[in-house]
């Protein structure tokens, strides 16, 4: 149990261990890092994007840090009429050509798929990737949509009423993460 | 992120977090007008009316840019091809309007107060995109948008607002607004074109050009509205310009990172010379890009939010969420 009542499932060194794993199995299926570019959902998204490029980096020693990038869905959501506050646009950040490229997306959680079927859309705006491949830290079930993650670190049942609380060094001081509810 | 308001019909007393918001959200919009496709479908099935009883061409494509890179259907209406002709009053207009379901109108008027009278009278939210003498609020946050990308910051900025101040909406919003946000602020003009009454706003007045743009960090230069001028204000156009023309000359008494701003129509060699306006220290042509991003961001805020007071709570999922903000991890992914 943690402090406000949740139940700890991925610690500081599963959640690395996880994460170097999914960077295996990247360069496994994709046979090197040709042509690959990761791209972050903001905000946990993102820190576990530059985790997994750092990883990719030091297995493959002496290659170049593939292209990176961060995507931004609050433009994309399909909630805004759904009485959810208007969350700040933070920006999207993609400086490499998209066109012909293998874009590698990532997040925290895999839940309902609309954060993913959003952060598609705003990709393929920038221009026609040869593919889309996704990595999550936790699978969580739950899907609305027909969506499924490429890598995973973890799958997690739960049920949909409980919150799943990734929480990251970079933006809450402790790598965990904690099922509540 | 501070938004609490539901429509844009000024700046005066909104709060300074709530400008810096719309600054913040404009300046991640801009992305969008580089992308090879530049439309994202967050106001997608949303309508957008522009309704112009003054001749515009910045501010109405401007609106009408921003309205169509975020998807939303936009209509223009202009006085002289509306029923405005045949005698039907502003309040008729918009309730018939209303009756059409819009979700945002965007509304310039030659009469101040324009766009108050139609919030009572309209239930969708009201940009105001010039108002008579009054405000001209977005056209003040795209010069402060301009501004903070070139110098950094607003507070503790000199800023100088040179010309027909007493007839220029676009003085009073950014006024307001330069105030709001820690900036000093300086008119200058000749005496029959600066009301004195604004000092009482904190505004320090100058009727000499040299002295007012003298150590300033930014010019920001008003166009002679000689459309709105019933009487004669300076004997001849000639005169004027002799001494409120900014020449380079005037220029180099700034400060030597000096940025000039504009809101035009540029009435060269009259208010502006063209060395100047063409000039190394002229920012007039990013005033205008971050006008559709400006715009962008204020229709994102109140357009994409605004039936969040129909749904109400409980409708939410981030119910009882001391930060509603805060993107909850588990609540969609």
């Amino acid at each position: 149990m943690t402090a406000n009542g949740g139940r700890q499932v991925m610690d500081a060194q599963a959640i690395q261990r996880a994460l170097v794993r999914i960077a295996h199995e990247i360069l496994e299926r994709n046979k090197g890092t040709d042509d690959l570019a990761l791209v972050g959902i903001r905000s946990r998204g993102v820190y576990l994007a530059e985790r997994v490029r750092r990883a990719i980096h030091e297995i493959e020693s002496g290659a170049p840090l593939v292209p990176f990038g961060v995507v931004d869905i609050t433009l994309y959501r399909d909630d805004l009429d759904r009485g959810l506050q208007n969350p700040q646009v933070k920006g999207t950040d993609i400086s490499f050509a998209v066109e012909g490229r293998r874009i590698l997306l990532v997040d925290d959680v895999l839940f309902t798929g609309r954060t993913i079927r959003a952060a598609m859309d705003a990709l393929i705006d920038f221009g026609r990737p040869q593919s889309i491949q996704l990595a999550v830290l936790v699978d969580r079930g739950h899907r609305e949509l027909p969506i499924r993650a490429d890598y995973v670190g973890k799958n997690l049942p739960t049920s949909f009423r409980q919150q799943v609380q990734v929480r990251l060094a970079e933006a809450d001081g402790v790598d965990e993460v904690v099922i509540e509810g | 992120m501070a938004f609490t308001q539901r429509h844009l019909l000024g700046l005066e007393g909104v709060p300074a977090d709530e400008i810096t918001t719309i600054l913040d959200t404009a300046a991640s919009l801009r992305e969008i007008s580089e992308r090879p496709i530049k439309k994202v479908p967050t106001l997608r099935g949303k309508t957008v009316i522009n309704l112009f009883y003054e001749p515009s061409t910045r501010t109405r494509t401007s609106f009408e840019i921003a309205a169509k890179r975020l998807s939303a259907d936009t209509i223009n209406i202009s006085a002289s091809s509306s029923s405005a002709s045949k005698g039907e009053t502003l309040a008729d207009t918009a309730r018939n309007l209303e009756a059409m379901r819009p979700d945002a109108l965007v509304v310039r008027h030659p009469a101040s107060g324009a766009c108050h009278l139609l919030a009572r009278y309209v239930s969708c939210p009201i940009l105001n995109a010039g108002d008579g003498c009054h405000e001209h609020p977005t056209q003040a946050l795209l010069d402060l948008l301009t501004i903070r990308e070139h110098l950094g910051r607003i507070e503790g900025l000199t800023v100088a607002i040179v010309g027909d101040v007493l007839h220029s909406r676009v003085a009073r919003s950014n006024l307001h607004a330069l105030r709001a946000l820690g900036a000093r602020v300086r008119l200058v003009g000749p005496p029959t074109l600066l009301p004195p009454d604004l000092a009482r706003l904190g505004a320090e007045l100058h009727t000499n050009l040299h002295d007012g743009v003298r150590d300033v960090d930014v010019i920001m230069m008003l166009r002679i509205q000689r459309e709105r001028q019933g009487a004669n204000f300076f004997p001849t156009v000639d005169e004027y310009a002799q001494y409120f023309c900014l020449t380079e000359e005037a220029v180099r008494l700034a400060r030597p990172q000096v940025i000039i701003l504009h809101p035009g129509p540029l009435n060269r060699g009259l208010e502006i010379a063209s060395a100047v306006a063409d000039g190394p220290y002229s920012v007039i042509m990013d005033q205008v890009t971050n006008g559709v991003a400006v715009r962008m961001a204020l229709l994102h805020l109140l357009v994409a939010r605004s039936k969040v007071e129909d749904v109400g709570e409980g409708a939410s999922e981030t119910v009882g969420e001391p930060e509603p903000v805060r993107r909850r991890t588990g609540a969609r992914a």
